[in-house]
């Protein structure tokens, strides 16, 4: 507003601060009065915080997004999958079930790697978090939380220590004891305090630190000795989802997905929301870094995976088909960002090129839906967890020779059952009333051409 | 019910397509059986024929799956069979009622259960016979409604007489649709519940305008267990003035940023992928072999072992921020800088990443300490910083915390990264590492040879040497 406009008529006390000054006379319904020009701008801009601007600052939001959208248009060149067309395709896929681990009494929710690139921590419906020897199958420590739903575990980089949250609100941190017959849950320490779910968390790259995402729209960061917290995350309209931190060393960020269908990138040091990304049509599940750190890719309810990259601020591939029709829950890369594992709500793991946007594979097996899939710190394996109550591990068959016998050390859970029943066929098996459905055979079984068959069994 | 509801646009339009026979859909039959008509039916094969031609599924088995989720789902099932899967064969399959379809939301209560149940046990056909698990389930549900029972036991017998009414083909549709309904929401035991919700979805997705409660008009008295809801304190809110006003912020830091065009980023990204793709056992495989297929941990221990592998060492050529995610390559780079008396530089940017990960009741102690060893008057490592981060830093000492040494850090990365990486990479210990790994086969060459040589020798006393020349030769 500029007090050009306005005609000094008079000098005295001003109606509203009754300083003397020289007054404009203007009119509020009608009615004359006399204000100094520091109140008439005050009131102007009162007037604005009152309500019309709403409207005003709304428009201008959307036409910056309109002008924002464009200029982002102009960068879109070439789609990466035309670039991608010169570089050579993916051999095809030999991978084996090497491993099946059961223990959990009701939905696995999620599923952490220890850095040791054999241990793990999973967590379940029923309120158990159990940390598994994934290599040898033992059960190592078994906590139980007070509440059911524990929707978010991670292991700590130093391997001395569990995190885990869900219904609770809250995000609690357990030391892991060499003695086995301690009381964990004792030892139990509550370090982050939502106001809803935890729905997800992470170890920063320290025992010291973790980061959750919450079901009440933020997520947080907090000192694990003190519980205090060290940085908030606002910005999300809705329930958080999935986070992710930077892979780099000296990354101070991290990617959260969530019900308000974006995905946010943030600076830790500032709690401030660095960029977003708008381009899902319902809830994103999960996000992940892309290796570099330069990119992420996100799973959503609108059965598509997505992936965008920072440097280009935008979605640059979309992972989707006809026949994929329900929702992704979880997205993990191979360690050269080559691959993308995707999990669905229709009991599948599908396997992207994410340079060509094209199906590698897609492997059945579990009985319910993937509520995560994971590859190990090496790269070695993928661990997916589901509703179906288990875990089950991955691995990649020598190059060149998928046919190589491998020695068996541990017995395949449904090999008899698999080996004696026609596909077609059901039974129920007398011992605990298990349905065996015909379109779910007891085993992955990889759809690729080059590897179909038998996945437990070395061919 | 989030799955059922999100999916089911989706669902509902391909079961749609497939019963429109004019637009392409599989044609329903009624099929003569023994003595008798199976009206509105299809054939297993064909609904798995017609995903795989309209939705391009090119293996069986993928359709199979789909066409068995949609029939878990209750938008088709089998006729004569509790457990809703799709078989590639003959067998006969019928479309739910869109009445009856998930996307009604329903949730059924017991009491309509058991009304169900009761209804079937009076209607005297062999088709309707209770199987065994819901026997038990009817069973239980008149212990736990034994006070009802009366009047549930009233309804079905309504039931039954309104049925009684309708036509013997449409009566049969209607049974196996209903029956089909129930093999939904009360599965077979074993077989997954397909109307279980995701309990961070349910919140939004329940509504309760539009839960159905009852099938059979029964009003609910809330005898049954409701399920697990978990129910947000937060409203969803409107965006206030501030709101928008971040936002605006926000997007006009978004529209001043400077960013990449896709073609470059394509470039790059295929690039890394291409760098690191023998390091990725999902594409290249692993040597000598993976773990998780061979049970022979030896990958591990090669990886863990701090005498690194070629291939390793090769990595850490590719970035500064490779070689120093490498404890090894940490150790070697460091090695590297005290030959050249400029460690500082490496153990400040160690330290400052130390500080960074410290519990913070250590953070501000640490922070002097680092500040004492590095960077004031007289430190015993003193490291070179522009006047600018000096001051800056200083500033930031008067209240330490996790982020007052980020610009100094930066800086000093910068200037590693620039400088003494480049001669590190030039340097005879990487240069040695990285060759020393390529010359180890060309020994065991070697020494192959020489013992074939002495082989040779021992034993050609014994044989004429043209022979044994021949033989080397040869091989």
């Amino acid at each position: 507003m500029c007090d050009q406009t306005f005609m000094a008529a008079t000098f005295g006390p001003c109606d509203s601060c009754s300083k003397a000054s020289p007054l404009m006379n203007i009119y509020i319904k009608s009615e004359a009065i006399n204000y100094c020009s520091f109140c008439v701008e005050m009131m102007a801009c009162q007037g604005l915080q009152k309500g019309e601007t709403l409207a005003t600052l709304k428009k201008e939001s959307e036409n910056l997004k309109k002008k924002l959208e464009e200029e982002r248009g102009k960068l879109n060149d070439i789609e990466l999958h035309q670039v991608a067309e010169k570089v050579e395709a993916v051999a095809a896929l030999s991978l084996k079930t090497r491993r099946v681990l059961k223990g959990h009494g009701n939905k696995v929710l999620c599923v952490d790697w220890c850095k040791d690139k054999r241990r793990l921590v999973s967590s379940s419906q029923d309120g158990k978090v159990i940390v598994w020897d994934a290599f040898t199958l033992n059960k190592e420590h078994g906590v139980t939380l007070p509440c059911t739903w524990v929707m978010a575990c991670a292991y700590a980089p130093s391997g001395c220590a569990v995190a885990c949250g869900g219904l609770d609100n809250k995000c609690s941190v357990v030391p892991l004891s060499l003695d086995r017959n301690e009381n964990l849950a004792a030892k139990k320490k509550s370090v982050a305090m939502h106001t809803n779910y935890v729905s997800g968390c992470s170890f920063t790259n320290s025992d010291m630190q973790l980061l959750t995402s919450s079901g009440d729209g933020t997520c947080a960061l907090w000192d694990v000795e003190s519980g205090q917290l060290l940085q908030s995350f606002h910005g999300h309209t809705a329930d958080v989802l999935s986070l992710d931190l930077a892979p780099s060393e000296t990354g101070n960020t991290f990617v959260s997905g969530g019900c308000d269908m974006k995905a946010n990138v943030w600076d830790m040091r500032s709690g401030q929301n660095i960029q977003s990304f708008e381009s899902h049509e319902s809830d994103i599940n999960c996000v992940k870094y892309y290796p570099s750190g330069d990119a992420f890719a996100s799973a959503s309810d609108d059965a598509t995976c997505r992936f965008y990259d920072l440097r280009a601020d935008r979605e640059v591939a979309v992972y989707q088909k006809d026949s994929i029709i329900f929702g992704a829950s979880s997205v993990d890369f191979s360690l050269s960002g080559r691959l993308l594992f995707t999990g669905y709500n229709d009991y599948t793991i599908n396997v992207w090129d994410v340079l060509k946007g094209t199906r590698v594979s897609i492997l059945l097996g579990h009985e319910n839906r993937i509520s995560r899939v994971r590859v190990s710190p090496d790269g070695t394996a993928l661990c997916s967890a589901s509703w179906d109550n288990s875990l089950r591990i991955e691995g990649t068959g020598p190059r060149g020779n998928p046919t190589h016998p491998a020695p068996q050390l541990h017995p395949p859970a449904h090999s008899g059952r698999s080996q004696s029943v026609p596909r077609a066929d059901r039974i129920y098996s007398p011992s605990n009333k298990f349905l065996v459905f015909p379109w779910v055979f007891s085993q992955w079984e990889w759809l690729g051409k080059s590897s179909k068959g038998s996945a437990l069994e070395p061919s | 019910m989030s799955n059922l509801y999100l999916c089911a646009p989706q669902m509902e339009d391909i079961v749609t397509r497939i019963q429109d026979e004019k637009a392409g859909g599989v044609a329903i039959r009624t099929v003569k059986s023994f003595l008798s008509k199976i009206p509105s039916v299809v054939s297993g094969a064909d609904i798995v024929q017609w995903l795989m031609k309209n939705l391009s599924i090119e293996d069986p088995a993928e359709a199979i799956h789909l066409g068995s989720l949609i029939a878990a789902h209750g938008y088709i099932f089998p006729i004569s069979d509790h457990v809703l899967t799709l078989k590639d064969d003959g067998t006969l399959y019928r479309f739910q009622s869109p009445y009856f379809w998930p996307s009604n939301c329903w949730e059924p209560e017991n009491t309509d259960y058991a009304i169900y149940l009761c209804k079937r046990t009076m209607q005297n056909k062999a088709r309707l016979e209770l199987a065994d698990y819901e026997a038990e389930n009817l069973a239980r549900l008149q212990r736990a409604f034994a006070r009802k029972w009366e009047f549930i036991f009233m309804q079905a017998e309504a039931q039954v007489k309104i049925d009684r009414k309708k036509d013997k083909a449409e009566r049969k549709i209607l049974d196996s649709q209903e029956r089909a309904f129930w093999d939904v929401h009360r599965p077979v035991p074993g077989c997954v519940n397909t109307t279980e919700m995701d309990i961070r979805k349910c919140r939004r997705e329940k509504n309760p305008h539009r839960v159905k409660k009852s099938v059979y008009g029964v009003p609910d008295d809330g005898q049954s267990q409701p399920s697990p809801v978990h129910i947000s304190s937060q409203p969803s809110r409107k965006p206030t003035k501030e709101d928008v006003q971040k936002e605006i912020t926000f997007l006009n830091i978004q529209l001043d940023r400077h960013c990449m065009k896709v073609s470059k980023v394509a470039d790059s990204l295929m690039t890394y992928t291409e760098q690191f793709m023998e390091y990725d056992p999902f594409v290249s495989g692993v040597e000598p072999s993976n773990p998780w297929i061979s049970d022979d941990t030896t990958f591990w221990d090669m990886e863990a072992s701090r005498d690194p592998s070629q291939q390793r060492v090769k990595k850490w050529g590719f970035s500064l921020e490779e070689a120093l995610k490498d404890p090894a390559g940490r150790d070697q780079f460091l090695k590297f800088l005290e030959s050249e008396f400029s460690s500082e530089n490496l153990r400040f940017w160690l330290a400052v990443q130390d500080l960074k990960r410290r519990p913070l009741q250590e953070v501000s102690t640490r922070a002097q300490e680092i500040w004492q060893e590095f960077l004031a008057e007289g430190a015993p490592s003193s490291i070179n910083l522009d006047s600018h981060s000096y001051e800056l830093t200083s500033q930031n000492l008067k209240d330490p915390g996790r982020y007052s040494f980020e610009d100094a850090q930066e800086h000093i990365f910068k200037l590693m990264k620039s400088d003494s990486y480049a001669r590190f990479l030039r340097s005879n210990i990487y240069q040695d590492l990285l060759l020393a790994r390529k010359k180890q086969p060309a020994d065991t060459e070697q020494g192959r040879r020489t013992s074939l040589e002495k082989f040779t020798r021992s034993v050609g006393k014994s044989l004429t040497g043209k022979r044994l020349t021949g033989l080397m030769q040869s091989s």
